[in-house]
């Protein structure tokens, strides 16, 4: 039952590389999505007692994540159906540079796209800190072939540097590994196992726990898009066609979370949390900063929102260095940061098919050529930069009243922070729903498949900022728990 | 360390500076395959293996000295490059750069044994060396091959360095990584031949990555 999210993903994809029907492939998708959900759900309510030392096993943090994952995939998928439908198969003129190409073969696209699913579930699963690395190693794997669905060379290129940065950067974190069996020398018995290495925490050596958890951060921090190691993120979010994207950075990016915090876990249990904070601070502020720095005038709209990941990264993981109250902060950011990303990329997906340009200043009077994609997108803009009543509001706020009685100048940097990202993406974002459409843009009304997801993230988000409900703040507090939040 | 191993870890060292000055592409994967395939076989004489262990440890020699370097010199042969040109750091300083890498290594290697107190310090240099080879490679080379060459490389060093700190992964795993690196070097041939082959029949004119035109269309027609 355990592996049954793992599993089902994966059979589907291998059906789906060989059915040579779309409809057929369709059926597949949408029923990993269902199938997905349902048995994460079940596995929430009933959830299966942890037996030691096995290699699967579903905890607050992983079911957490799990859960983040296995909603925004429902999404994605309901979009590409009608996403994959509206693309062309004979080859197409690049709307930026005007060459031909054509699309991946759509099997392929659809097997990697379940293939993703299936290893982003390993990671969230993993009771060991080898099989997760496995399990980060497959996500890249999987998903290099979906951001080079448009066979094109700038697609082409994000590719080549995505795979190669995230693989160099994971290739960090495999050397953690190395460092976390060496510092358990002379308890190999219980080497990398996530359950007997907490229980033995205290005896590890400490020079060798301090050196794999930085290298940890480096390593898996580099997948998750923390500044300086996050190049590959803005070329990788905004080249990949927008489900994909809407995945990449709501649901990859906490699986590489995932394996910070992992790590995170086993320090704190041999009362070093400390040495951890500090650099996920240091990390999260530059991530911040950087993240602001480049939304600033930014021309491409969803580059801005890549950009914008970046910066949430940052904030998450300042959240956790700040520790206390803030920990429960940073949990809610995370899943909240998901729904109004996955919303924004959507939507940007739509906007993109409407105008056939990424260039904010090329698109004006959303409002008036397609009035649901608009409104959510400006819901969407209020939504991430953590205004009321939306759920980010409350996750930042969280965060900010800890770092106020923890350090106020670095909570004065935050916010400073926060605002000027805010101002930013409203400089850019707003524009492009108001003012004059161009007269040739289509005023068409626009397909369910593009509306429904979108509009059901945005609605979580909402109900979540005004009131959590019990079995979520549970789940909430119990993920904290485990990296040491009140 | 039995003197057979102190020269086969020796030669690692030696095939790393051979790398870093090379810009011919072929001999450099022989080189790196070289260079997998003896670190397999010194991990199975510095440890005691069981049965299966033996078996992954040849898989492993297997996998790093034959299967990685076929793909790539499969990927080499459709895109018609031969050699690297234009490297962002010349060769002279490249060796340079190597020399140093090695004496960092050599320092650090030594402090890492001391809070290590079962292993070998030869091969904790070696391999941190090595990891640095190929860091070093990917980002002072512009070619596609080259940097997934890199890659492998810096794979190769930490493979090294598990060997030397960390024994007792369990097998299942020490499998997964294997696993994960034939797939990341298999879709890197992939995309090394689509930079090549997308691109040059389309429009000649926007061959937009200029750093993968073949050499023929680099330097002209040289007859």
């Amino acid at each position: 039952m355990i592996a049954a999210p793992i599993l089902l993903p994966l059979i589907l994809a291998g059906l789906a590389f060989v059915t040579p029907s779309r409809r057929l492939r369709e059926v597949w998708l949408l029923g990993a999505a269902l199938g997905h959900a349902a048995i994460v759900a079940l596995l929430a309510v009933d959830r299966p007692t942890p037996s030691a030392h096995a290699w699967l096993g579903l905890d607050d943090l992983g079911l957490l994540v799990l859960a983040i994952v296995s909603l925004l995939f429902a999404g994605a998928a309901v979009y590409s159906v009608g996403y994959l439908r509206r693309e062309p198969l004979e080859p197409h003129t690049d709307n930026e540079e005007g060459e031909l190409f054509s699309n991946e073969p759509e099997a392929v696209f659809v097997g990697c796209f379940l293939l993703f699913l299936s290893t982003m579930s390993l990671v969230t699963l993993s009771r060991h800190m080898g099989l997760l690395w496995v399990g980060v190693e497959a996500t890249t794997l999987a998903s290099a072939p979906l951001i080079y669905f448009h066979r094109h060379h700038r697609s082409l290129e994000a590719t080549w540097k995505y795979l190669l940065v995230c693989s160099v950067g994971i290739g960090f974190a495999l050397l953690g590994n190395v460092a976390l069996v060496a510092s358990a020398a002379g308890h190999e018995s219980t080497a990398l196992d996530l359950e007997g290495m907490i229980k033995i925490a205290p005896q590890l050596n400490r020079d060798w726990l301090q050196a794999s958890f930085l290298l940890f951060l480096v390593g898996y921090g580099t997948k998750m898009g923390l500044a300086p190691m996050h190049t590959w993120l803005p070329d990788a979010h905004s080249e990949s066609p927008s489900p994909v994207s809407a995945l990449l950075s709501g649901a990859l990016l906490n699986c590489a979370f995932l394996g910070i915090l992992r790590a995170y876990q086993i320090l704190d249990a041999a009362g070093m949390s400390e040495l951890a904070r500090g650099p996920l601070r240091a990390f999260g502020l530059f991530s911040m900063a950087v993240g602001a720095f480049f939304i600033v005038r930014q021309t491409d709209f969803k580059r801005m929102l890549a950009y914008s990941s970046v910066e949430h990264m940052g904030v998450i993981a300042f959240g956790v260095g700040i520790g206390g109250a803030a920990i429960f902060g940073s949990m809610l950011h995370a899943l909240s940061h998901s729904l109004a990303k996955a919303t924004l990329f959507l939507v940007a997906g739509n906007i993109l098919a409407r105008y056939g340009t990424k260039h904010a200043e090329d698109v004006r009077g959303a409002v008036e050529t397609q009035q649901k994609t608009a409104v959510l997108w400006v819901a969407g803009l209020f939504a991430i930069t953590g205004m009321p009543p939306f759920a980010l509001f409350l996750s930042e706020f969280t965060i900010v009243r800890a770092a106020i009685t923890f350090q106020p100048w670095l909570a004065v940097l935050f916010l400073i922070l926060l605002a000027v990202a805010f101002i930013a993406m409203m400089a850019v974002g707003l524009p492009m729903t108001l003012g004059r459409a161009p007269k040739d843009i289509s005023r068409s009304s626009e397909p369910a498949s593009s509306i429904w997801p979108p509009i059901a993230f945005i609605t979580l988000l909402l109900v979540l900022g005004l009131y959590i409900p019990a079995p979520i703040r549970e789940l909430l507090e119990g993920a904290a728990g485990l990296i040491g939040g009140p | 360390m039995n003197p057979i191993v102190v020269a086969a870890v020796s030669l690692l060292a030696l095939i790393n500076f051979r790398l870093l000055g090379g810009s011919r592409l072929v001999p450099i994967i022989h080189g790196a395959a070289l260079q997998g395939a003896l670190l397999a076989l010194v991990g199975i004489a510095l440890r005691e293996l069981d049965t299966a262990e033996t078996a992954l440890a040849v898989g492993t020699f297997l996998v790093k000295g034959f299967v990685l370097p076929t793909l790539l010199l499969r990927a080499l042969r459709q895109v018609e490059i031969r050699r690297e040109i234009e490297p962002l750091v010349g060769y002279n300083v490249s060796l340079l750069v190597g020399a140093a890498a090695l004496a960092i290594a050599a320092m650090l290697g030594g402090r890492i044994a001391e809070i290590t107190t079962t292993h070998e310090p030869l091969m904790i240099t070696i391999s941190l060396f090595t990891m640095s080879t190929g860091l070093f490679l990917i980002v002072a080379r512009r070619k596609a091959v080259t940097q997934a060459l890199g890659y492998l490389i810096f794979e190769n060093g930490i493979y090294g360095l598990g060997i030397a700190v960390a024994s007792g992964e369990p097998l299942l795993v020490e499998a997964g990584i294997l696993l994960d690196l034939f797939v990341a070097v298999f879709v890197m041939g992939i995309i090394i031949f689509h930079i090549q082959h997308d691109f040059s029949h389309i429009d000649i004119d926007r061959l937009v990555v200029p750093d993968e035109v073949p050499e023929t269309v680099r330097e002209g027609d040289p007859s």
